[in-house]
Order: structure tokens, then C-alpha cells, then sequence
């Protein structure tokens, strides 16, 4: 083990989150089981009243999930150094076999918390907590899933050893070793890449723009909100780091949140991410279009989320197209190695 | 929008002035949660800009140092190998070094003294690959080729020294005196002073004395044959392992060092007391923490009062919670910022004598040296990490039964 102090947070942030979401799912199955609106019963009472200690909990598990994604890859690129091979986080993520299955539980993860605050929040609006079965089952969904994140998290960071030879981003994102997940979409051909990125975009901003206007549509658009997501972060390991780095042969996705590039990174990540939970929250919510006490309020609120989630991806490929605009590189063939 | 702007001005309004009103029990608070951040913060930034420092320097030591053990122990290097490392391609230069420490009974100090490289500029490259020349321009392949230590224009001959500023300190002598030696056949020989090394160095000379090739080895008694190590340019970085393979095939008896591996190991060994002493403070963290808890869950009869009148007048639960986030957030960003901003005064300006003997490591004969003010963001993540979460989740719970206090038991009971 690495006692580096970002791990200690690192390690210290995840615990945290765990244990507030256990506490939290220990009072949601109580809920579950002994919830019913129209009793008067102390036990009743005491559950309406713990729900706000949940939703509190849960939305500060929310943000320490959001801070703790990104401190888990600046710790990962700050440990840079001490392996050999490894210039960035994508080498050091590679140290041990946890390290890229705990980034993916913590992108996952962020999303589901945020559908989960998506969720809760629709159920605040409503007087008689119409949504609050399923906002529980939710999260006993969740649960497991921030708990195995810190298991992974912790076998990481424990099972880390400085000097191991890994690969740094340079082999494994390069065209050159056809094997591996991240070389398979590095060798994604950038030009294609690029229609299919522009092309799938506007379709999915033109359909956001539909549903919120005309109403209709709003599975549509959260299933291509979901697609979109996965297509925008496939873009910028294939084309849009290239521009960002100047390099036709750069295609890190880590470096972009470096100081090196103006922390350009972070910004266009959590577009992305905003993007990408008001997206599904709208998929989320049309079940409930029905309930009566929802009915005037949540129609307006899922407009809304659309309203977000378009902006938010239109923003984010306005600073992609600024990138590739005003970047020195420019990729007027396919580079064949 | 603007409505929920409003409305957070106004609860935040109302939350300051509710912190105003009792003021006491929140300074003790903040005293408290600024101290713990200013601890943690000076550890880090001590750490952080110490490795800065070491690396900084070793930016410009040799590629690959080659020594000769013995029994696994470092020993003198013989002159001959110098060929069959001159023979491996890609190395563009070997040369030797005499280095080694003189214990000084007077003042309980080591020493480190150094037979100076040639530093004339005509030494003809010895290796098989011409060196590549050094642009003028770029200033940092000049910083990496800056020589580690000036000796200001002093002439160093056979029977003088030049000496670190620490030296200089320690012994009370300057330009112009004489310091004895005691040699290795018993002998005596007094050596003149003629001049002190710069002060911009003094974490790398703050012990050195620079003595001649000649004075070296009578003082050591050193045979000619022989040198303490060998250092090795590699202009390519990228062939530096390869070469140090090949000489650890060549001479069995060598162990090459590479610069990358000392590094490395400088940063773990200070992230390892970097993380030590946070170790040791959590401990602190760890009281706080319970410090902080009790001081929100223990509400006043007057805190209990007031809740019970705001739910009374038709405050929400959420609102509450509200106003007990905003007192947190307030809180915590007052200490967090106050007490890195002491810990950046207390590390950069003051030479951060709380913790220097820890994290520095021991010695007799400590150089005295500024520490480049350097922070970043992950420096303040981590630290808001460990001091601001576990505050805020300290403060949850406490929070929540606060702000779920029925209006008429928290007014009946102030009112016995």
C-alpha cells in the first residue's frame, strides 16, 4: 500500500459513502415495510420523519460521489511517478486488475445517485409521497453497488505496489496494440468517429427540443440520452483528446482533466454527466405522468430536465467544437500506421 | 430561479445572525476546526514542497550512478571498469566521482566532501555517442544542466576547501581560515578556507566542502586506482535502462542506480511521511469529529426554543435542514480557508518550525533553506476530504433531529 495522503481521502470518502448509504437503505427497508400514508400510527410518523434524514444523507452521498470521481482520477494521475511506465492515470489505473472496474462502479454510480435525487425530488413535489416505494427499492438497488465501489476502491489502493511495470497511456491508447478495450476505440477511425458523434448529437438535441416543446417522445429521448453519453466519451479517447492534445496520436482520456490543458477536462465531463442523469431522469419519471397528485407538477418538471439535459450536451459540444476549431491540429487524412 | 436564490439569501442572512447570537460556543468551534485544518495543511504543504524541491534537483544529477558492492556493501570503485562502460553503446560519458563523509568530533557533525568534476568545459565526451549540444534558448534543458552547486568565482588548489554555508556556521569560519583535518595515516593537515558556496544551493551544499582530487585521497588514504562511484550520461532517457542493464551484465559486481528510481523512491519515502503524520492526526481529526457531533447534537434550551418557534411560525422541516447546512457550510469554509491560509504563512514564510524536525528527518548539521511556496487542487481536495467531510457527516444526524423537533415539546419544555 501507498500511504499517500489523496488515498487516505480517497479510501476515507468511500467508507463514508458506504456507511451513510447502508444507514440510509436500513431505514428505507423499514419504510418499505412499514409504510402506509393513511395510518396515523407513531411508527408512521417517525418514518415520514426520516425520510428527510435519507434524502439529506442521500444528496450528500451524491456530491461525495461527484468529488470523489474526479479526486479517484487526479490521485490516479498524481501516483504517475511513482510506477514505472505509467505517465498518467490510465498507467496507473492499470497497477492492479481494480483499478479500471472501480472508475467504472464510480461513473455508474454517479448516475444512479443522481437518478435517485431525480426520483426523490419528483416525490417531494407530490403530498402525499407518491413515489415512495420506488424511490426505496432504488436505492436498495444502489446499495450494493457503493458498497462493492469501496471494496473494489480499497483492494486498489491496498493492493498497490510502487514499481510494478505498467503500461502508460501512450501504449494503451495507441493504434499500435490492437487488444484491450481502450485500444479498440482508440483505433475507432477519427473521421467517421467525428460524423457519427456530430450526426448522433443532433439528433438527439433536435428530439430533446421536440419533447420539450410538443411533449412527445420523452423515452426516446432518454434512451438517446444514454446512447449520446456513451458515444461522447467513445469521441473523446477517439478524436476529441487528439484536438484538445495536438497530438494525432495522443488519445488519453485522463490528461484532458490535467493542469497542462486548463483542467478542460473536468468541465467537459461534468456536462457530460449533468447531461447525461437529467437525460435518463426524464425516462425515469414518464411511468408516473399518471399519478394524481403529480399530475399538474411533474410534467413541468420533466420539461425541465429536458431543458437541462439538452442544454447541457449542446454546451458541452460547443466546447468540443471550439476545441477542434482552435486547436493547431489539424486531420486532413487517415493516418495508416 | 430567482426565487430560490432569494430564499437561500434569506435563510443564510437569518443563519448569520443566529451564529452571531451566540458567539462564544462558535469560535471555541472554529478555533478548533481551523486549528485541525492548519495541522493537516501545514503536513501537506511541507511534504509536497519538499518533494518539489528534491526533484527539482535531482533534475540535474547524472542519469545512472554506478557503484561497486562488496558483500552487498557499497565499496571503492576501481578505475579500470571505466572502459568496459565506455564501450556500450549509447552512453555519451563516464566520468568519476570522490565523494565521502568526515566526521567532525569538534562539533558532532558529517560532513560530505567532494573532489569537484572538471568543470572547464573542455573534457572531451568519452563515450561512443556524441552528446547532444544544448540550445541556448531552451530554458529547461539549461535548468537540467545548471551545475548543482557555484563556488562564486573561488579557485579551488591543492591545500584549500570551499565550503557550504552550514559548514561556515557551524565552525564560525569563513574565507581565509584554516580548518583542520585529521587524515587517515594520523597525521594533521590544516587546510585553508578560500571560499563558501552559494546560498541559492543550500539544501543540496549546505554540508558539502569541496576539496581537491589530491587532498581527497591523502586525507582518505585513497589508492589512484581508485574512485568512490562512476556516473553515467545517456542522452536518450529512453535507452537509460537498457544501459544499466548492460553494465549490470558486464561488471557483476556493479549496481547502477538510476536517476527515475531515486526519484521515485524520494517520493514514496515523503508521501509515506506525509501520510505517517496524517495517520497520526487523524487521531486529532478523529476527536473533532466527536467534538463537533456533541457540540450539534447538545442544542441549547435557546437553540431548542428557537426551532420550535420558526417550525411554529411555519418553517419546514427541509427548511431547517437548510439553515443547519448553511451554518455548516459557513463554518466549515471559515476554517477550511483560514486555516490554510496560516498553514501557507506558517510553511512558506515562517520555515515551518512546528514540524520541520519531523518531516525533515535528522541531522546535526541542518541546511537553511526557503521552500518554493508551491499548492495545487489536489492538495486542497485532499484536505477538504479529510477535515470538511467527515465535519459535515459528523453534523448530519445532529442536524436532522434538530430539525425535526416538534414546535410545541421544544417551547413547553424551555418554558419549565
Amino acid at each position: 500500500m501507498i500511504l499517500h495522503p489523496t488515498v487516505i481521502a480517497n479510501l476515507l470518502a468511500a467508507y463514508i459513502s458506504s456507511f451513510m448509504v447502508a444507514y440510509a437503505t436500513y431505514y428505507g427497508a423499514q419504510i418499505l415495510k412499514h409504510w402506509n400514508i393513511e395510518s396515523g400510527d407513531e411508527i408512521q410518523l417517525t418514518l415520514e420523519r426520516k425520510t428527510y434524514l435519507i434524502s439529506t444523507l442521500l444528496s450528500y452521498v451524491f456530491g461525495l460521489q461527484l468529488l470523489s470521481l474526479f479526486l479517484y482520477i487526479f490521485t490516479a494521475d498524481a501516483m504517475g511517478p511513482l510506477f514505472v511506465g505509467a505517465m498518467c492515470a490510465a498507467g496507473t489505473l492499470n497497477v492492479n486488475g481494480f483499478g479500471y472496474p472501480t472508475l467504472v462502479f464510480k461513473i455508474l454510480n454517479f448516475i444512479l445517485a443522481g437518478l435517485w435525487l431525480v426520483l426523490n425530488h419528483a416525490d417531494n413535489q407530490g403530498y402525499d409521497y407518491p413515489l415512495i416505494k420506488k424511490k426505496y427499492v432504488l436505492l436498495a438497488l444502489i446499495a450494493p453497488f457503493i458498497v462493492l465501489e469501496a471494496l473494489l476502491e480499497s483492494a486498489y489502493f491496498l493492493g498497490m505496489e510502487a514499481n510494478v511495470i505498467t503500461s502508460c497511456c501512450g501504449s494503451m491508447f495507441s493504434e499500435e496494440k490492437v487488444t484491450g478495450l481502450g485500444s479498440e476505440i482508440a483505433s475507432l477511425p477519427a473521421r467517421p468517429m467525428m460524423w457519427i458523434f456530430y450526426g448522433g448529437m443532433v439528433f438527439t438535441l433536435a428530439n430533446g427540443l421536440y419533447f420539450y416543446l410538443k411533449n412527445k417522445g420523452g423515452y426516446l429521448y432518454a434512451g438517446l440520452s444514454l446512447v449520446m453519453f456513451v458515444i461522447s466519451l467513445v469521441s473523446i479517447v477517439s478524436f476529441i483528446s487528439l484536438y484538445i492534445y495536438e497530438l494525432p496520436t495522443h488519445h488519453c482520456p485522463f490528461c484532458i482533466i490535467m493542469e497542462d490543458y486548463h483542467y478542460i477536462g473536468y468541465l467537459l465531463y461534468i456536462l457530460l454527466f449533468g447531461a447525461v442523469v437529467s437525460g435518463i431522469g426524464i425516462g425515469a419519471l414518464m411511468p408516473f405522468r399518471g399519478i394524481p397528485s403529480l399530475e399538474s407538477l411533474l410534467n413541468s418538471f420533466i420539461r425541465k430536465l429536458a431543458l437541462t439535459s439538452v442544454l447541457l450536451y449542446a454546451v458541452f459540444t460547443a466546447f468540443v467544437t471550439y476545441e477542434i476549431i482552435f486547436s493547431s491540429l489539424v486531420i486532413n487524412y487517415e493516418v495508416v500506421y | 430561479m430567482t426565487p430560490w436564490i432569494e430564499k437561500q439569501r434569506y435563510i443564510i442572512d437569518f443563519t448569520i445572525s443566529s451564529l452571531l447570537r451566540r458567539k462564544v460556543k462558535n469560535i471555541g468551534l472554529l478555533t478548533l476546526y481551523t486549528l485541525i485544518v492548519f495541522i493537516l495543511a501545514s503536513t501537506m504543504f511541507f511534504t509536497h514542497s519538499i518533494k518539489k524541491e528534491a526533484a527539482i534537483i535531482l533534475q540535474g544529477s547524472p542519469e545512472i550512478v554506478v557503484q561497486k558492492i562488496i558483500a552487498g556493501r557499497h565499496d571503492l570503485f576501481p578505475i579500470s571498469y571505466i572502459d568496459s562502460i565506455k564501450s556500450i553503446r549509447g552512453i555519451a560519458n563516464v566520468e568519476t566521482r570522490l565523494w565521502g563523509y568526515y566526521y567532525d568530533s569538534l562539533v558532532g557533525a558529517n560532513y560530505t566532501l567532494l573532489s569537484p568534476p572538471d568543470n572547464s568545459g573542455t573534457t572531451q565526451l568519452s563515450g561512443k555517442t556524441t552528446a547532444v549540444e544544448t540550445d541556448p534558448d531552451d530554458a529547461e534543458a539549461l535548468a537540467a544542466t545548471k551545475p548543482l552547486f557555484e563556488y562564486n568565482g573561488a579557485l579551488l588548489e591543492p591545500g584549500t576547501l570551499i565550503i557550504g554555508n552550514g559548514v561556515s556556521r557551524m565552525r564560525n569560519i569563513s574565507k581565509g581560515d584554516y580548518m583542520p583535518f585529521m587524515a587517515a595515516d594520523g597525521q594533521i593537515m590544516n587546510l585553508k578556507v578560500s571560499g563558501t558556496l552559494s546560498s541559492s544551493s543550500e539544501l543540496v551544499s549546505s554540508d558539502l566542502i569541496l576539496i581537491t582530487d589530491e587532498d581527497f585521497r591523502k586525507l582518505f588514504g585513497i589508492a589512484p586506482q581508485f574512485v568512490t562511484d562512476a556516473i553515467v550520461t545517456v542522452k536518450n532517457p529512453n535507452e537509460v535502462s537498457m544501459v544499466a542493464g548492460k553494465i549490470k551484465k558486464r561488471l557483476l559486481d556493479s549496481r547502477p542506480i538510476i536517476r527515475d528510481e531515486i526519484l521515485r523512491t524520494y517520493d514514496s519515502i515523503f508521501n509515506w511521511r506525509g501520510g505517517m503524520m496524517i495517520v497520526i492526526f487523524s487521531a486529532a481529526v478523529l476527536a473533532f469529529v466527536i467534538f463537533a457531533w456533541d457540540k450539534a447534537s447538545g442544542l441549547s434550551a435557546g437553540e431548542r426554543r428557537e426551532i420550535g418557534i420558526l417550525k411554529a411560525v411555519g418553517w419546514e422541516t427541509s427548511d431547517v435542514i437548510q439553515m443547519k447546512f448553511w451554518e455548516g457550510a459557513m463554518i466549515s469554509l471559515t476554517a477550511f480557508f483560514t486555516g490554510v491560509i496560516l498553514a501557507y504563512i506558517h510553511v512558506f514564510f515562517a520555515g515551518s518550525p512546528v514540524f520541520e524536525p519531523a518531516l525533515k528527518g535528522w541531522s546535526s548539521l541542518y541546511p537553511n533553506f526557503a521552500l518554493t511556496p508551491f499548492i495545487n487542487a489536489e492538495q486542497i481536495t485532499t484536505l477538504f476530504f479529510l477535515t470538511v467531510v467527515p465535519y459535515t457527516v459528523a453534523t448530519i444526524v445532529p442536524t436532522w433531529r434538530a430539525a425535526t423537533i416538534d414546535p410545541d415539546s421544544a417551547m413547553r419544555q424551555t418554558g419549565e
